[in-house]
């Protein structure tokens, strides 16, 4: 084991998939300077930058993938993706299916995503309802280092689309380069267990779709991705000494929906509480819901959710983002 | 006739002070993202904003500040927003990449290419609605690669639409060098969409104004949209903590921490052949060299050095000019700390 940053992890399983599988090639907006490590160790042929061309270079990733490369396709973030969306829900995400299953797109892109830093509603969101929407799109959302290496191997081994989501107040680059620019004045809200951790010698695949129990509660289970599963987690510890067992668990795939996992620990619980960074409308939240009560399991919910366009304003946007006094709230109020 | 040279370099010079004190409010963390300056395109924006109009409007990018400015838009307005204050232009719910002014008709965006089809939609209403009046779209030349802007030339060419698209050419988008990314020539591509372009040196601000009026009387009188492709150096880089100028400044703190990983990178068994990594490792150097031979560093590029070497010719009025000027800006600060602090 050995202890990484959050992108160090994702960018060292990705060289070690890179050193075995010849066809994996990465290209994206600046990825000359953010993967300069990867550019000295397999080349420009490999690691390429692009024009702030989206639709073009997106596009080209899924075909590229069709006709037998494995490409990485960078996103600045993933607000961004709304520039070239056509290229995953209308291509992307139909090969397969209008091949009859004979063809497939094994594209991976990676994004950034989030807010907590100050940046605006048209840089900070999440967007992974809307992605998970679209049949045919697989949508991964790590919390922890050794989840995002993981998961980045994984990805790299699927046949068929999938996005990468990298929480930027867990990367440290991300978070270097599009927040503080190394200013020591500003200071965010960081879950120190997902922004570091330890991290397996060798990466192995983490599989797909598997969602992880981040904390053992009896009262209530919390379900949530990224930053919010670390948010939920000191919830957990602030109920915990008020007399009430919560759990956490951590879906790390958005889709496909690890419904087995949910379903069990809400049937134990009785209690759901969901925490999504994304919007609360026609998304993750109400999925979730939807989910459980189709397996018939009897059960009392409520959801922690971004509601609106996020402020500018920190302290309205500390407010509006999921936070532990919205979590804790929530949840008293769910055991009334 | 000729600009009043004086009156443009006022323009340049509060919007300068303005936006050195928002760098010095960023770095004291009073503003918690990223912040993009538009130090350095000053007489690019001058030279536009200045000859606009009641009904004219403007789509601007991530780098609106000045324009707003120039525009004539309230600087504590714009400063409250900035910090994100209720009281704020927008309520400090947009923030600086998202500034808008409805009565003003200003509209930003921090999508790259976003002030193309913007612009085409208020030179639309322009056209339809105020006859005589124009839309300006300010954008950089990383966006000239950007489909959404490419699209809205050919419409605005076709449709007839009083725009002008303005081009502030840094040779850089972010990170990357434009010249790595960019086929043929821009002047050339927008001329093969039926729009005539008009190169000009973006520090020379009466150079600025002289071509952007003549193609600012075209949109009004019916002749359709111009491309004005202007050069110019940002003075603090894509934005304010830019990697590439870090490195430059304080190459002991940051050279160590990009130099130790890409060694053990360069060196790491497994990947490409030795050719490659270093054909891969000569890219990285070239950014950065690129950077050590810092063009900000050049009196020629700064636009507000070179209106004041001008107007040396009376020393006097521009002392006064210049002071003036100061006790603006510092003025719109005293107001907004001042109040904090009391």
């Amino acid at each position: 084991m050995r202890g990484m940053f959050f992108s160090q992890a994702v960018d060292d399983a990705l060289a070690q998939a890179m050193a075995n599988d010849p066809r994996i090639i990465i290209f994206g907006e600046d990825t000359l300077l953010l993967r300069r490590n990867l550019l000295v160790r397999f080349g420009p042929t490999r690691v390429r930058g692009t024009p702030i061309s989206e639709s073009a270079f997106l596009g080209a990733g899924v075909s590229a993938a069709m006709a037998g490369l494995r490409p990485v396709v960078e996103i600045y973030m993933v607000d961004f993706l709304g520039v070239c969306m056509d290229a995953l829900i209308n291509h992307a995400a139909k090969v397969e299916t209008f091949s009859g299953g004979k063809w497939s797109a094994p594209v991976v892109v990676r994004a950034p995503c989030g807010g907590g830093y100050g940046d605006g509603g048209q840089h900070e969101q999440s967007l992974w309802g809307w992605l998970a929407h679209i049949p045919g799109l697989t949508v991964l959302v790590p919390s922890t280092p050794a989840d995002a290496g993981g998961l980045m191997m994984a990805a790299l081994q699927q046949d068929n689309p999938v996005i990468f989501l990298e929480h930027k107040l867990l990367s440290e680059t991300n978070l270097e380069f599009l927040g503080s620019g190394a200013r020591k004045t500003v200071h965010y809200d960081i879950p120190a267990e997902g922004a570091k951790g330890m991290v397996p010698q060798k990466w192995e695949p983490i599989p797909i779709g598997k969602a992880v129990l981040r904390r053992k509660g009896m009262d209530v289970t919390i379900v949530s991705v990224g930053v919010g599963v670390h948010r939920a987690l000191e919830a957990a510890k602030t109920l915990d000494t008020e007399g009430i067992s919560a759990g956490v668990l951590d879906l790390r795939t958005i889709s496909p929906l690890d419904k087995t996992a949910v379903c069990e620990e809400v049937a134990q619980t009785g209690r759901l509480l969901v925490v999504d960074e994304d919007y609360e409308g026609f998304g993750l939240s109400g999925e979730l819901s939807a989910v459980v009560l189709e397996a018939g399991i009897s059960f009392k919910y409520a959801r922690v959710c971004t509601q609106t366009t996020i402020p500018y304003a920190r302290n309205l946007e500390d407010r509006v983002l999921p936070n532990t006094q919205r979590i804790c709230a929530s949840v008293r109020q769910l055991l009334k | 006739m000729p600009p009043n040279l004086w009156s443009l370099y006022a323009l340049m010079l509060r919007s300068r002070l303005f936006e050195e004190a928002i760098a010095q409010i960023w770095h004291d963390g009073l503003i918690s993202g990223e912040m993009h300056l538009g130090t350095g395109e000053e007489a690019i924006i001058a030279g536009i904003v200045s000859q606009l109009c009641e009904g004219d409007a403007m789509a601007l990018d991530h780098r609106g500040t000045a324009a707003l400015l120039m525009r004539g838009i309230d600087p504590v307005l714009i400063l409250r927003e900035l910090l994100g204050q209720a009281d704020g232009l927008c309520g400090g719910m947009g923030g600086h990449m998202h500034l808008f002014s409805k009565e003003h008709l200003v509209a930003s965006s921090g999508i790259v290419g976003a002030a193309g089809p913007s612009a085409l939609g208020f030179a639309l209403s322009a056209q339809y609605l105020r006859p005589g009046t124009i839309a300006v779209s300010f954008f950089g030349d990383a966006a000239m690669n950007q489909g959404m802007l490419m699209e809205s030339m050919n419409l605005a060419s076709v449709w007839k639409l009083p725009v002008l698209f303005v081009c502030k050419d840094d040779g850089w988008g972010i990170t990357t060098q434009s010249k790595g990314v960019t086929g043929g020539d821009l002047d050339e591509r927008v001329r093969g969409l039926g729009i005539p372009a008009i190169e000009v040196d973006g520090c020379d601000v009466s150079e600025v104004w002289q071509a952007s009026k003549l193609a600012i009387e075209r949109a009004r009188s019916g002749n359709g949209p111009t491309f004005l492709h202007a050069r110019c150096v940002h003075l603090e880089g894509h934005f304010l903590g830019y990697q590439l100028i870090r490195l430059v400044r304080d190459p002991l703190r940051e050279l160590p921490k990009i130099a130790g990983p890409l060694t053990k990178s360069f060196f790491r068994p497994g990947g490409a052949a030795f050719v490659d990594r270093l054909a891969g490792l000569k890219i990285v150097l070239a950014a950065v060299i690129s950077t050590l031979r810092d063009p900000r560093q050049d009196l020629v590029n700064d636009p507000i050095r070179q209106t004041h070497l001008i107007l040396q010719s009376n020393p006097e009025r521009l002392q006064e000019l210049d002071d003036q000027v100061e006790q603006e800006v510092t003025n719109v600060l005293a107001s907004i700390f001042e109040e904090v602090s009391s």
